[in-house]
């Protein structure tokens, strides 16, 4: 079989996306930062350690329960930041606009991605304008880039979880991935929860100002929970387990999975962060995420214990355990 | 194959009714099942209703279950111990 | 989850392993024919609950793994004509053919939508009068009835663009196919239970009058499946042999009438040809000559290259359960989800694939 072309689900945040960026763009441009594989590259700049990040978006439909391509556009870079500890400083928005888009649409999107950096606090102070012919783009898409801050105390990196620490998510998985399939064409499922796209700087600000010693922090973008914690059990070289009764789900989220096949674990958030540290911290990471704007939902929902390292597993209610992976490519509505 | 899930009906218009489970509703054909009516409860599968459920039989299924265990219990009778990790 | 979260109760679950563990039975070889049985025995891990009292194996119950790759490469080729929409269940999109995949080809610019329901293949010819929309109709008895629905609203809705390539075979036949076949040793049948809402139970008396092999329909949820396993074990160890229905809250002995009246209308049944277990008679369904206007092999002249097996793939033998997946060479080595072999590792319920996926800690290569 040919595997020369690009897929759709090179883009989907499993399996064949990360073998993607590592045979193409890791060893492509080969350096030490890049192949710490972090949310944002850190670098050391007149004696900061500065933090650069870059997100592009091409979500379908342009505008979905609980968002749109703008809010989204604002949301990722500024969480992409946040996963380092970063606060954010500026941003950067390129925007690549379909001949024939709609300029009452475009400004809504404005409106949205301001709207979005206002409440994290930050400015857009530079971006680009591209368009191209009808069919080359569909709609919109927004490329942004984001710069902060890391505060030297912080050693936050996806190779430092540890047995022992406790894994925790600031509330419920899954709702920006099915909040955007349900409303496409073909599948019409109308749910009652929108997508949970959210800055959340002030969420990770409010951890670090409790005290916590956060070991890894990551947004489970594409790819979901499973991609986000098997990519921090491989970097960190350990066995994560997750509880099943104790991860949060809106019914909303389980009725349309189980309608469809999916499962919450696989599908994107864009609202969420993925907190690991000591368990001794639990406590008080609660007590700061729960007052924290976005963090009401927070729970502890996994481990790292002894185990194989790089493997994600799941302590389901019925009793076994059993292996969670990446999923390979984007999540596909199924019947059988 | 066969994903199919149960979903409660909230209103019925012609062969067509939505449909109603935790949150998610769809609008789905009834053309494939007889009698229903708002408030059963109807497997759907591929976006058509292909049953519906029995809370009768329901019931019934999860009594008898309760009663192996009761019976068990009563009889005093020691299961052998490989529930996997149940506890 | 009204009528699932019941079906998953820990305690229940308990309560029914506690209840397999004092049957008085030898050890059995139990079969389930249902891709989604498949899924949810994985899933839930089910296999280690009950491994001291039952072998559960997969027979050739995922409609994609049965579905032979000529009629992959047939549709693969129609995808590629102009002016063409081929539309298809999620399923679908990863299951190799000889050449290529409807993934691949959507990559190389055939216009390929999955879509949920084959009612929306049908909204999509109504809103795409200038197109050919082609439905790939896999699936077995529960999936059978909707797609003759749609074929009637395309009807309706005057949609001549609509056809169907009609893949939809019928599981009492492979039944019969597995239990009159000398190396078949299974001591019980987990029956499908959703294709049993549609057939009811009667079909498959022959399995216990003729064969006196112990037959329990189930449903899909943990407890539902060990409590089959529960009524198959009583019936070996009380030497009897009988059609039962556990799945009595969506299961009928009659099954749904109205359903099989709407496949009559636009299908007969006729031969087919399935993966692994070569051509079985009256086991499929083909359009009839009332509704050959909608029959996609009809409508179009398509000539895809030779079809070609893969070199070393066994999924054939895991179809008819006389090997464990593990068994195939290439499993977990060249054939993974990741990069599937053949259709029993990239069907999202095929055999192998959930033994990868959900193979417990320790139980992969």
């Amino acid at each position: 079989m040919n595997q020369d072309l690009i897929l759709l689900s090179h883009g989907a945040g499993g399996q064949l996306m990360s073998e993607l960026i590592d045979a193409m763009f890791v060893s492509g441009f080969d350096n030490p930062i890049l192949r710490a594989r972090e949310d944002s590259g850190v670098i050391e700049l007149a004696g900061e350690r500065l933090a650069l990040t870059t997100d592009s978006f091409v979500v379908t439909p342009v505008v979905f329960p609980g968002g749109d391509i703008g809010k989204l556009a604002a949301c990722g870079t500024i969480n992409d930041l946040a996963a380092v500890g970063a606060q954010p400083a500026a941003l950067a928005a390129s925007f690549i606009l379909e001949e024939g888009l709609e300029q009452s649409l475009l400004r809504c999107c404005v409106q949205s991605l301001r709207a979005a950096a206002e409440e994290a606090g930050v400015w857009v102070v530079t971006g680009d304008t591209k368009v191209v012919p009808k069919g080359s783009a569909d709609k919109l898409f927004i490329t942004t880039s984001g710069i902060g801050l890391v505060p030297h105390n912080l050693t936050i990196s996806a190779s430092a979880a540890r047995p022992g620490d406790a894994v925790l998510v600031n509330g419920g998985i899954g709702e920006h991935g099915m909040a955007v399939l349900c409303a496409r064409e073909g599948i019409d499922l109308q749910l009652d929860i929108g997508s949970d796209c959210a800055p959340l700087n002030g969420l990770v600000r409010a951890l670090i100002d409790a005290g916590c010693d956060i070991h890894c922090l990551r947004d489970p973008t594409r790819g979901g929970v499973a991609a986000a914690l098997n990519e921090i059990a491989q970097q960190s070289r350990v066995c994560i387990e997750l509880r099943e009764e104790s991860l949060p789900v809106a019914p909303a989220v389980r009725t349309a999975c189980e309608l469809l096949g999916l499962e919450p674990l696989q599908v994107a958030n864009e609202g969420k962060m993925l907190v690991i540290l000591p368990e001794e911290q639990v406590e008080a990471a609660l007590a700061a995420m729960r007052a924290a704007p976005y963090g009401a939902g927070a729970a502890v929902i996994g481990r790292v214990v002894q185990g194989p390292p790089g493997r994600v597993q799941l302590k389901m209610t019925v009793g076994p355990t059993r292996v969670i992976d990446r999923p390979v490519g984007e999540p596909m509505p199924r019947i059988c | 194959m066969c994903l199919a899930i149960p979903m409660r009906v909230i209103s019925i218009e012609g062969q067509r009714a939505v449909v109603e489970q935790g949150g998610a509703r769809r609008t789905i054909s009834i053309g494939l099942i007889e009698e229903v009516k708002a408030q059963d409860y109807v497997l759907v599968h591929a976006g058509y209703a292909i049953a519906r459920v029995d809370e009768e039989e329901a019931r019934r299924t999860l009594e008898l279950i309760e009663q192996l265990a009761e019976r068990a219990d009563r009889s005093g009778v020691q299961p052998p111990d490989e529930s996997g990790g149940a506890a | 989850m009204k009528y699932v979260d019941e079906f998953r109760d820990p305690r229940v679950v308990r309560d029914l392993v506690e209840a397999i563990g004092r049957v008085p039975a030898p050890r059995v070889r139990l079969m389930e024919v249902c891709g989604t049985h498949t899924m949810s025995i994985a899933r839930y891990g089910l296999r280690e609950l009950i491994c001291e009292r039952a072998d559960l194996i997969s027979g050739p119950g995922c409609p994609v793994c049965v579905t032979p790759q000529g009629e992959i490469d047939w549709f693969l080729e129609a995808a590629r004509l102009p002016g063409v929409v081929a539309a298809t269940f999620g399923d679908m999109m990863r299951v190799p053919g000889s050449y290529s995949s409807l993934e691949q080809e959507r990559a190389r610019g055939a216009d390929v939508r999955v879509v949920y329901s084959p009612a929306d293949a049908v909204e999509l010819a109504r809103k795409n009068p200038d197109r050919q929309v082609i439905f790939f109709g896999i699936g077995f008895e529960t999936t059978a009835p909707a797609v003759a629905m749609s074929v009637l609203e395309a009807q309706r809705a005057g949609a001549a663009n609509y056809s169907v390539l009609c893949a939809h075979k019928l599981i009492p036949p492979a039944l019969r196919a597995l239990v009159e076949a000398p190396d078949l040793a299974v001591q019980g049948f987990i029956l499908p239970g959703h294709v049993s809402a549609i057939i009811g139970s009667r079909p498959y008396e022959f399995l216990a009058r003729e064969h006196g092999v112990p037959c329990v329909i189930a449903g899909f949820e943990p407890v539902d499946v060990l409590q089959a396993v529960h009524m198959l074990l009583l019936q070996v160890a009380e030497g009897r042999s009988a059609v039962e229905i556990a799945y009595g809250r969506a299961v009928s002995p009659d099954g749904n009438p109205k359903a099989r009246a709407i496949v009559s209308e636009v299908f007969d049944v006729a031969d087919a040809r399935w993966r692994g277990l070569g051509e079985i008679p009256a086991s499929g369904l083909a359009f009839n000559a009332a509704h050959a206007a909608f029959d996609a092999r009809r409508r179009f002249e398509v000539t895809p290259p030779p079809a070609v097996e893969p070199r070393g793939c066994r999924c054939g033998e895991v179809l008819r359960g006389l090997i464990a997946p593990e068994q195939c060479g290439l499993f977990a080595q060249r054939c993974t989800p990741r990069a599937p072999v053949g259709p029993c590792m990239v069907s999202s319920e095929g055999a192998c694939a959930a033994r990868y996926r959900y193979g417990s800690p320790g139980g992969r290569a």
